[in-house]
């Protein structure tokens, strides 16, 4: 009896030996399955660049990449006579990303110190997700926001030379939409800091905002130029807070209170119209995505880069 | 942190600080907690303002009538948000179908079967990088790629290329999402597993997923809320701006809400205003339901594990 179980315990471990050839094939199988899904990540990389690319050379075979680099002018849409400079579109997006990382950055920093350093553990536990919804909101619903009501207020209380459409609301509300990537980028770097650097300064006699501003924020700093930087990245590349209440007009202009268009904008715009494929102005929308796309990715890479050197400093 | 240090070593030979009154810099303590909790609280009071005024434009306009009608430019009193809302509801679908699968997919094969060589991080690197990627050059890549190359399957500004774009958008979100649950597996679940002789798939499938699921899931539902609520990729790969027919299969021209809402946003009249408001407050509910779901199944599967 103990020699038939013994047996059939072996054949049954045996199984998966023996017939080993079915559950290996499908071991197999999946792995390459899973790995393609893994893949499909490189591959959109690479549709990406190509897309880009292509339609961009194509671009600069109508238009010179000097003209295009350096030119004050853009006009895509009048043919015949289409100025194609990019700059207007690059002062833009730069004026709407400047103010909203004057509002992201100090109020991103604050709550972040606030939720490392001063939080109780209950109160953070509301706080963070509460930050966190500011994220989750729809961008086209902060530029109804802007347009119909930051403007609107700004015009009535404190500046009634404020255009309809303007840089300043669109980067206000824009800054606002990234307190929480500010905020946790920071929060993250300030967590790793160790407690025996506060404890050192607490013993010698620093109050807690001086641990805090003094100790803290300086030891974090590679973390919290990370999240500058990221967030000076997501505002270049949010598009419809600035498409709806920054407005359509390139303008190469350093003025908050007028109208300027972003590259996003931009492309926004010939998107929403009637323009057929393979024309110049439909050529415009990814040589500027490319611009785009270069400046995103080389700020995406510096805050990676800036984020690893932290970590390995603690 | 050393020149830090010798910084502070030399300032305290000066000791311009502690020679500041204690009573002093206590009082600057309080001001500056007062300051940090005030500008904490900025972004959640700027949150409720907008919820405020977006309902209360929005909400009375909100009935049965504003849910079932089709948008209209000439009657826009019994306008309402059909089509794009069932467009939505189609994009939602098809976006789950395509990127959950492919998400879940390739977090299991990077946490657990992916060498540790150069390939396998550079796979990392660009996750992390298309993660960073604006959404709008989602579009611009949808738009070369699922709209005009693969226009003989796709049907070219059909639902299905929006929901592919929004599925390559949102794949990154939902890896991290399942790494992260998978890598807090601890690992004697998988050394069980294997010491009683299943293979590495058997111990996924059985031991390793329906622990990770939660986790997963709530990463890939907010994912998807993500994608409900994006404008822009969707314009670039020619989401109708007006229809009078819902769409009827994946090849369909399509609306969606968020597309509804900026078309009425850039009415100039105020009608079209608040019809935008009441559009946003119908986006905000979907969008609290479909988070809800979030809570409710991840609270589920928690108990059950």
């Amino acid at each position: 009896m103990s020699v038939e179980v013994g047996r059939k315990d072996r054949s049954e471990a045996g199984e998966w030996r023996r017939d080993s050839r079915a559950r290996h094939f499908r071991e197999r199988a999946v792995k390459v399955v899973l790995a393609a899904c893994a893949y499909l990540s490189v591959l959109t990389t690479f549709g990406i660049v190509l897309v880009l690319l292509f339609e961009t050379l194509d671009f600069f075979k109508k238009v010179s990449i000097f003209e295009f680099l350096t030119g004050t002018e853009w006009s895509a849409s009048f043919q015949g006579q289409a100025k194609y400079g990019i700059l207007p579109l690059v002062s833009g997006t730069l004026l709407t990303t400047a103010i909203a990382i004057a509002v992201a950055l100090p109020l991103g920093l604050s709550a972040a110190i606030f939720l490392s350093e001063y939080a109780s553990a209950r109160l953070r536990r509301w706080l963070k997700p509460a930050l966190e919804v500011l994220a989750g909101v729809p961008t086209v619903v902060y530029g109804y926001f802007a347009l119909t009501l930051v403007t609107p207020f700004l015009k009535a209380t404190v500046l009634p030379e404020l255009d309809v459409f303007n840089a300043l609301s669109a980067g206000l509300v824009m800054g606002v939409m990234i307190i929480p990537t500010v905020a946790s980028v920071s929060e993250d770097s300030i967590y790793a800091v160790p407690r025996s650097l506060r404890e050192g300064a607490y013993a010698l006699g620093a109050t807690k905002r001086e641990v805090a501003t003094r100790i803290v924020v300086p030891a974090a700093l590679s973390g919290i130029v990370a999240a500058f930087i990221l967030g000076v990245s997501r505002a270049i590349g949010e598009t419809m807070i600035v498409a709806i209440a920054a407005g359509a007009q390139p303008a190469l202009t350093l003025n908050p209170l007028s109208s300027v268009q972003t590259m996003t904008a931009y492309i926004v715009q010939v998107a929403s119209g009637d323009t057929p494929r393979g024309t110049t102005t439909y050529q415009t929308i990814f040589a500027v995505g490319s611009t785009l796309f270069v400046m995103t990715l080389m700020l995406n890479i510096v805050s990676y880069w800036f984020v690893r050197r932290y970590r390995e400093k603690y | 942190m050393a020149q830090a240090g010798t910084r502070v070593t030399q300032k305290g030979g000066a000791e311009p600080d502690f020679k500041t009154s204690t009573s002093a810099r206590h009082w600057l303590d309080r001001v500056f907690t007062g300051v940090v909790f005030a500008a904490t609280l900025v972004g959640l009071v700027v949150l409720a303002v907008l919820l405020v005024d977006v309902f209360r434009d929005g909400l009375p306009r909100i009935d049965w009538q504003f849910i079932t009608s089709y948008p209209s430019q000439i009657v826009p009193q019994t306008a309402g948000i059909y089509p794009a809302l069932i467009g939505s509801l189609w994009l939602l679908g098809l976006t789950a179908l395509f990127s959950v699968p492919l998400g879940i997919g390739a977090a299991i094969y990077l946490e657990e079967y992916a060498p540790d060589n150069w390939l396998t991080r550079v796979i990392e690197i660009n996750i992390s990088n298309l993660a960073g990627v604006p959404s709008i050059i989602y579009g611009l890549l949808g738009l070369g790629i699922f709209v005009s190359m693969l226009e003989p399957v796709t049907g070219g500004e059909s639902v299905l290329s929006g929901a592919l774009t929004l599925s390559l958008l949102i794949l990154p979100v939902i890896i991290v999402a399942t790494r992260e649950a998978l890598k807090a597996i601890p690992g004697s679940v998988r050394e069980g597993g294997i010491a009683l002789g299943a293979t590495r798939w058997e111990v996924i499938r059985g031991h390793l997923l329906p622990m990770a699921l939660p986790g997963a899931l709530t990463g890939t539902i907010l994912a998807l809320s993500r994608a409900i609520g994006e404008t822009a990729p969707l314009i670039v790969v020619g989401a109708a701006v007006y229809l009078n027919y819902a769409p009827e299969g994946p090849r369909s021209d399509y609306m969606a809400i968020p597309i509804q809402i900026f078309t009425w946003i850039e009415q100039p009249q105020d009608v079209f205003k608040t019809l935008a408001a009441a559009g946003i407050v119908v986006l905000m509910i979907v969008l609290l339901l479909s988070n809800s779901v979030a809570i409710v199944m991840r609270n589920r599967f928690q108990r059950r594990g």
